[in-house]
C-alpha cells in the first residue's frame, strides 16, 4: 500500500473538470434534477437533505451544489421520493444502503465513526480540567 | 537566461542560509560559554538580510519568464498560454505548486531579513537563536523547492503554446488570496522562531511577548484577509452561493487563524501581566504547527481539490517530512525546557486573564474539533473505510464551544486584570444580558430560524454593543490606539456572526427553468429573463443571460454567464450578482432545457455581505493595533534613551 491512498483517486479526477460545468449534455437529463417540487415544506426538507449529501463524482461538494450528471440523478432520487411520502431520513439511509457512509456529510455512530463523538466529549472534559486547574483553585 | 538567474539566486539564497544557521548556533553556544562571540556568529544578520533580497531575485525570475510567457520553462509551459490576459499570466507565476512555494520561501526570507534589519529591543544572543531557528525553517522549505519542486526547470524543446491556467483561478480574487494566506503562514514562523528563542535562551518573560507581539498581530490579519478572501472568491467563483462548506482546504487555512487567534490574546496577557507564561509559548508552537499541517494538507495533494495542483507522492513525503521535523523538534523542545520555565504572575476567576483564559481554551476545543473532522477520513480511508464529515457536525460540534467563547467574550474586555467583580459590572452586565435575552425572545417569535442562526443573530446584537462597553468611563481622546483595535475587531465578530447568522437562516432559493419574456418572483424582487446570447473573451466563449431585476427600489440588468474555456478545455459559471445594503441577489445561468427555456439558479441572501465586511473590520482592528503597540514601544524607547542620556549627562557633571 502506498503511503497516500487517495494519490490513485486524486490523479483519476484531477483530470475530470473541477466545479460544476454547465455545458449542455454534461448535465443530468432527470426531471427533478433542478426542478422544486410543488410542496414548500417537501421541497425544503429535500433541499435541506441534498446539502448534506456527497456529490461522488465530484471533489467536496453536495449534490445540491453540484452540476455533475450523477448528482442531478442524485436530486431527482431525494426529491422524487420526499414528493412519494418517504422521510429525509429513510431516503437517506437508503442512499447509504446503495453508495455507504461515504455520501452522506452527516457521519452516523457506528463502530468506524464513534471516535468522531467521543473525542469531542473528550475534548471538552480536558477543558473543564485545564480551565477548574488554572481558575477553579485560585478563585478567592 | 533569466531562469538561470532564478536557480542560481535560489542556490545562494541556501547557502546563505546555511551560513545564517551556523552563525546563529555559533552565536547562542559561544556567548553562553565564557561570553567571548565567535566572529563567525557576526554574519548571522547580514546573511539573513541577503538571502532575503537572493529570495526577492528569485521570485522577480518567475515573475519574468511568466510576464513574457517563456515556453521553454516547464512551469510556464503547463501553467500558462500565450493569449491569457496579462495580469493573469503574472498571477499564474504563483497559481501552481512550485510558484506558489518559492513565493512561501521569498516572504518567509523577506520576514527573516526584516527581523535581522529592524528588531533591536532583544539582547545579541536571543536574536542569534531566533535567526538560527528561521534559517532551519527556511533550510527545508529551500531544499523541498530545489530538490523536488524546482520551479525553473528548463523544457527541450520549448512547448508552442502552453497548458493554461484552470480557468476557476483566472480570477482577480484569486491572485491575493494565496499571498495573503502565506503572509499569514510565515508570520507564524516568525513567531515560533521567537518562541524557540525564548526556550533556547530561557527566556519567556514580556520582553519576549512584546517583540512576538508585532508578528503574530500580523499574521492572523493576514490570515484573516486570506481567509476571507478565499471565502467570497469561492461564493462568486464556484457558482453555488455557499461561502464556508467546511472542506478541507479551508480548515488547512482556517486551524492556523483559530491558533493564531488564540495565541495572539495570551501573548496580550503575557505583555501586559506577565502571566501565561507555559501557555503562551505552547500556542506558540501549535500555530506554525497548524499553518505547517495546513501547508502538508493543501501542497502535498493528499487532499483533492482545486489546490491539488501537485499529485506526487514523492513531494507528500517530504513535506510530510519537513511537518515531522518542524513539528516534532518544536514539541520535543517544548517537553524539555517547559518545566523549568517560571509559571508567571496568579489571577483570580474573575479577571481579565480568567476571561482570556476562557476564550484560549475554548478556542483550542474548536481547534481540536477542526483538526479531528479534517484529518479522520484521511485515517478512517486509510483503515479501508471512507467517511464524509461536513457541516451538519462542524456546525453543532464547535459550537459546543465556540457560543460559550462569544458569551464570556461580551463581557472579558469589562473586567480589570488581576482580580474584579461581578457586582463592579453589574450594569453593563444587565444591559448586554437583557439585549440578549430580547433578541432570543424576537427572534423565536416572529422567525422559524434554527437554534443556532438565532443563537449567532442574538449574540451578534449584544456584541455589537458590548464590544464599545469597554469605551465607559474613558476619556475618548485617551483610548489608546491598541484598544480602539481590539474593540473594532470584537465588533467586527458580532457583524460578521449576523451576515452567517442571517444567510443560513433567511436565504431564499428558486430554481426554474423560463423562456424568454417569462417573469419569477424571488424574496423581493422580480426577475424577468430577458434573450440569452453568445458572447466571446480573450479566452473563452460564454452563453450570457439577460435578467431584468426590478422591485423593491431596483431597476437593472444582471449578466450571468456559462463560460467555455478551450486551454485547458473546461467550463464555469460566473455569477452575476446585484449587492444592496440588506443583502446580495445572486444568479447562475444554467443549461438549455428545451422548447427555448432556460435553467436559472436565483437566490436572495439577507445581509450575506456582512460577514465579508465583519472580517475586514476584524483586520483592520489588527492593523490598529499594531500600530498601537509599535508607537506605544517607539515612545518608551525614546524615554529610556531620554532618561540614559540625561543621567550619563549628569555623570559627567
Amino acid at each position: 500500500m502506498t503511503p497516500f491512498p487517495l494519490l490513485a483517486a486524486a490523479m483519476l479526477s484531477l483530470s475530470a473538470p473541477i466545479a460544476g460545468p454547465a455545458a449542455g449534455q454534461m448535465t443530468s437529463s432527470a426531471p427533478l434534477a433542478n426542478t422544486q417540487l410543488a410542496d414548500p415544506q417537501q421541497e425544503a426538507s429535500a433541499q435541506a437533505l441534498m446539502e448534506e449529501l456527497r456529490c461522488l463524482t465530484c471533489q467536496s461538494q453536495s449534490i445540491a451544489d453540484s452540476n455533475a450528471p450523477m448528482a442531478g440523478d442524485m436530486r431527482h432520487q431525494v426529491r422524487s421520493r420526499i414528493a412519494a411520502g418517504e422521510s429525509p431520513e429513510q431516503v437517506r439511509a437508503w442512499l447509504v444502503e446503495r453508495y455507504g457512509d461515504y455520501v452522506t456529510y452527516r457521519p452516523g455512530l457506528d463502530s468506524a465513526t464513534w471516535p468522531l463523538f467521543a473525542l469531542p466529549v473528550l475534548f471538552l472534559l480536558v477543558a473543564g480540567v485545564i480551565l477548574f486547574r488554572r481558575l477553579g483553585r485560585r478563585g478567592e | 537566461m533569466i531562469a538561470e538567474i532564478g536557480l542560481a539566486a535560489l542556490w545562494l539564497a541556501a547557502g546563505l542560509c546555511a551560513l545564517q544557521f551556523i552563525a546563529g548556533v555559533l552565536g547562542v553556544r559561544e556567548a553562553g560559554a565564557d561570553g567571548a562571540v565567535h566572529p563567525v556568529s557576526a554574519l548571522a544578520r547580514p546573511a539573513a538580510v541577503v538571502q532575503g533580497l537572493l529570495l526577492l531575485v528569485a521570485f522577480a525570475c518567475l515573475l519574468r519568464v511568466f510576464a513574457v510567457t517563456d515556453l521553454s520553462v516547464s512551469l510556464v509551459a503547463d501553467n500558462s498560454h500565450v493569449d491569457k490576459p496579462f495580469i493573469y499570466r503574472l498571477a499564474a507565476a504563483w497559481g501552481n505548486h512550485e510558484g506558489s512555494m518559492l513565493l512561501w520561501v521569498t516572504i518567509l526570507g523577506l520576514a527573516g531579513g526584516l527581523v535581522a534589519l529592524f528588531e533591536r529591543r532583544m539582547d545579541d544572543r536571543f536574536m542569534k537563536a531566533v535567526l538560527a531557528a528561521q534559517a532551519f525553517i527556511a533550510l527545508g522549505f529551500l531544499a523541498f523547492l530545489l530538490f523536488s519542486s524546482n520551479p525553473f526547470a528548463r523544457l527541450n524543446p520549448p512547448a508552442d503554446f502552453g497548458a493554461g491556467l484552470n480557468p476557476l483561478l483566472q480570477d482577480i480574487g484569486l491572485a491575493f488570496h494565496p499571498p495573503t494566506l502565506y503572509l499569514g503562514y510565515v508570520g507564524l514562523s516568525v513567531a515560533f522562531s521567537f518562541v524557540v528563542a525564548g526556550l533556547v535562551t530561557r527566556q519567556a518573560g514580556p520582553e519576549l511577548a512584546r517583540v512576538m507581539r508585532p508578528w503574530v498581530l500580523a499574521a492572523w490579519v493576514a490570515l484573516t484577509l486570506g481567509i476571507a478572501a478565499g471565502s467570497y472568491w469561492a461564493y462568486y467563483e464556484l457558482g453555488w452561493g455557499g461561502w464556508w462548506f467546511w472542506d478541507p482546504v479551508e480548515n488547512a487555512s482556517l486551524m492556523p487563524w483559530l491558533a493564531a487567534t488564540a495565541l495572539l490574546h495570551s501573548v496580550s496577557v503575557l505583555a501586559a501581566r506577565d502571566a501565561l507564561r507555559t501557555w503562551t509559548i505552547m500556542l506558540g508552537v501549535v500555530a506554525f504547527s497548524m499553518s505547517m499541517v495546513g501547508t502538508f494538507l493543501v501542497r502535498s495533494g493528499i487532499l483533492t481539490s482545486v489546490h491539488a495542483f501537485a499529485v506526487d507522492p514523492e513531494r507528500g513525503a517530504f513535506i510530510l517530512g519537513l511537518l515531522a521535523i518542524y513539528v516534532g523538534g518544536g514539541f520535543g523542545l517544548f517537553a524539555l525546557r517547559a518545566g523549568a520555565l517560571a509559571e508567571g504572575k496568579r489571577f483570580a476567576l474573575v479577571s481579565r486573564e480568567g476571561a482570556l483564559v476562557f476564550n484560549n481554551v475554548m478556542l483550542s476545543g474548536i481547534l481540536a474539533v477542526v483538526l479531528l473532522g479534517t484529518l479522520y477520513p484521511l485515517a478512517a480511508e486509510a483503515l479501508g473505510t471512507r467517511v464524509s464529515i461536513g457541516p451538519p457536525y462542524y456546525n453543532p460540534v464547535s459550537a459546543i464551544f465556540a457560543v460559550p467563547m462569544l458569551l464570556v467574550l461580551l463581557v472579558g474586555p469589562l473586567l480589570r486584570w488581576k482580580r474584579d467583580s461581578l457586582s463592579r459590572i453589574a450594569v453593563p452586565l444587565a444591559i448586554v444580558g437583557a439585549l440578549l435575552a430580547a433578541s432570543v425572545t424576537v427572534l423565536l417569535l416572529f422567525t422559524d430560524a434554527g437554534v443556532l442562526p438565532i443563537l449567532g443573530l442574538a449574540i451578534a446584537v449584544a456584541l455589537a454593543l458590548a464590544s464599545w462597553l469597554p469605551l465607559r468611563g474613558r476619556k475618548l481622546k485617551r483610548v489608546p490606539l491598541a484598544l480602539w483595535g481590539s474593540m473594532l475587531a470584537h465588533f467586527g465578530v458580532a457583524v460578521s456572526l449576523a451576515g452567517m447568522a442571517s444567510e443560513t437562516a433567511f436565504s431564499i432559493e428558486r430554481l426554474v427553468a423560463v423562456e424568454a419574456g417569462e417573469s419569477v418572483a424571488v424574496g423581493p424582487y422580480q426577475v424577468t429573463l430577458q434573450e440569452v446570447d453568445p458572447v466571446a473573451g480573450p479566452n473563452w466563449t460564454a452563453l450570457e443571460g439577460r435578467l431584468a431585476i426590478t422591485g423593491g427600489g431596483v431597476d437593472t440588468v444582471l449578466r450571468p454567464q456559462a463560460r467555455y474555456f478551450t486551454d485547458p478545455p473546461q467550463s464555469t459559471s460566473e455569477s452575476a450578482l446585484l449587492t444592496r445594503w440588506d443583502g446580495q441577489f445572486y444568479a447562475i445561468l444554467g443549461d438549455a432545457a428545451g422548447e427555448g427555456r432556460w435553467q436559472l439558479r436565483l437566490w436572495w441572501k439577507p445581509f450575506v455581505t456582512l460577514i465579508w465586511y465583519g472580517a475586514l473590520l476584524i483586520a483592520l482592528g489588527g492593523l490598529l493595533s499594531i500600530f498601537g503597540h509599535l508607537r506605544a514601544s517607539a515612545r518608551s524607547r525614546r524615554i529610556r534613551e531620554e532618561v540614559a542620556r540625561r543621567r550619563a549627562e549628569k555623570a559627567l557633571l
